[in-house]
């Protein structure tokens, strides 16, 4: 029984270390690709709200935070043995595809922090944001739940 | 353009003035190179060399925000100004903390003057100034005022505004880093949990400054320097914090190592 415990506590901290680093790899993916290689997004939009600031501030400092804390809560995990690949995975995927979803629905959209592209048909671009996003959160939760059935099996 | 700044000295310093500026930070080194002699000494183990280097680091890069060609640059240019304070704010508190200024002290001054210091931090009042939440506001909340309100172009203009508001600088930011790590003694000591979420927020309160200074600048300040100028200030900040968040995830994970087996569940409330 106390080792069913232990383990499902490993479990939630495999999925809290995996959804942390899901969040940073993603808003690191974004800083990389698209600010600076690409130079889509636009480090200030005049038509940014002054909420829309804030919570670009916020998620970014979350999103430092989140990957090198997740990457530390990792190498615990591995140190005490209990990484669980496959939930830690789905975990990355799932807190990839929340934060992209959220960068694309309320800071692109609703908080107008910054457009993805600059140009006419931007409603294209969008779309595969978003629809990228949601497939991430599809294949997070699918891999979760494979995780689960496979270790009670 | 130039003349607005001229109360502050003639341009270009003359050199010898230069000079005699930098001689604090001088004796600073020598100081701290003479008590690390001493302690080797008194205590038979070799001070760390790899300290003197941090603190010659973090005196240097001080002494280069407010002495010498970038302080002379930041009276006149926002970009310059923001360097210097990434420097003196952020980059020479992180080097003199990572130096233990305070443990190297307390070996070599008498045993009555180390017990009244340690009796100062172990203080109520000292513990208030440096908890994380405290230090952070200190910290960030200063940089809101400083380039929010008037206070930006008074300090261009008053000498010793000017001095205040880069003393509180450098001090915020000492206090702030050593409420995050602990490397020298430090009697009040907070969660992992606190400093992380501390340590996001003054984390986000730079970055939204920094890209509302982007929009709206200081008063008097160019927008083609405000606009590089918070550029330089948001991804020198990242790259400083990146550092800082790295070192309290390295102590975290040091005190966080499991004992033996059976102690999983003790271990992981630390």
């Amino acid at each position: 029984m106390a080792e069913t415990r232990t383990s499902s506590t490993y479990r939630r901290r495999n999925i809290g270390s995996g959804f942390l680093f899901g969040i940073g790899l993603v808003a690191f993916i974004d800083e990389a690709v698209f600010h600076q290689l690409l130079h889509w997004h636009h480090f200030y939009d005049r038509s940014t709200t002054a909420v829309g600031l804030v919570s670009d501030g916020l998620f970014h400092a979350l999103s430092w935070f989140a990957t090198i804390g997740g990457l530390f809560l990792f190498a615990d995990l591995r140190r005490r043995e209990a990484l669980q690949l496959q939930a830690w995975l789905g975990a990355v995927l799932l807190g990839s595809g929340a934060f992209q979803l959220y960068d694309g629905v309320v800071h692109h959209k609703l908080m107008r922090i910054h457009q993805i592209r600059y140009v006419d048909n931007v409603l294209v671009y969008d779309w595969a944001w978003n629809i990228a996003a949601v497939l991430l959160i599809a294949g997070g939760w699918f891999l979760l739940i494979y995780s689960r059935r496979t270790r009670q099996s | 353009m130039h003349d607005h700044s001229s109360h502050l000295g003639q341009y270009p310093m003359p050199v010898h003035e230069h000079l005699l500026s930098a001689l604090p930070f001088a004796l600073l080194i020598l100081l701290y190179a003479g008590a690390a002699v001493l302690s080797s000494r008194r205590y038979g183990r070799q001070w760390p060399l790899s300290r003197f280097v941090l603190w010659l680091l973090g005196v240097l890069s001080a002494a280069a925000a407010v002495v010498g060609p970038l302080a002379e640059q930041a009276h006149r240019m926002f970009q310059a100004h923001m360097a210097a304070h990434l420097l003196l704010g952020m980059l020479a508190p992180l080097l003199l903390v990572l130096s233990a200024p305070v443990t190297l002290a307390l070996r070599v001054i008498n045993t009555g003057a180390s017990r009244r210091i340690s009796r100062i931090l172990r203080g109520a009042c000292f513990g208030f100034l440096t908890h994380p939440v405290t230090a952070a506001f200190l910290n960030i909340g200063g940089l809101w005022i400083l380039y929010t309100t008037e206070l930006y172009a008074l300090m261009q203009e008053h000498l010793l505004v000017h001095i205040i508001v880069h003393v509180h600088i450098f001090l915020s930011g000492y206090v702030f880093t050593a409420s995050m790590i602990y490397i020298d003694p430090s009697p009040h000591r907070t969660g992992y949990v606190l400093r992380a979420v501390v340590m996001v927020t003054a984390l986000a309160g730079h970055g939204i400054l920094a890209k509302y200074l982007y929009a709206s600048p200081p008063e008097g300040v160019p927008a083609v320097q405000a606009e590089s100028g918070s550029l330089l200030m948001y991804y020198g900040g990242d790259g400083i914090h990146i550092l800082l968040i790295v070192l309290l995830c390295v102590q975290w994970y040091k005190s966080a190592r499991p004992r033996l087996s059976v102690d999983k569940k003790t271990s992981r409330t630390a």
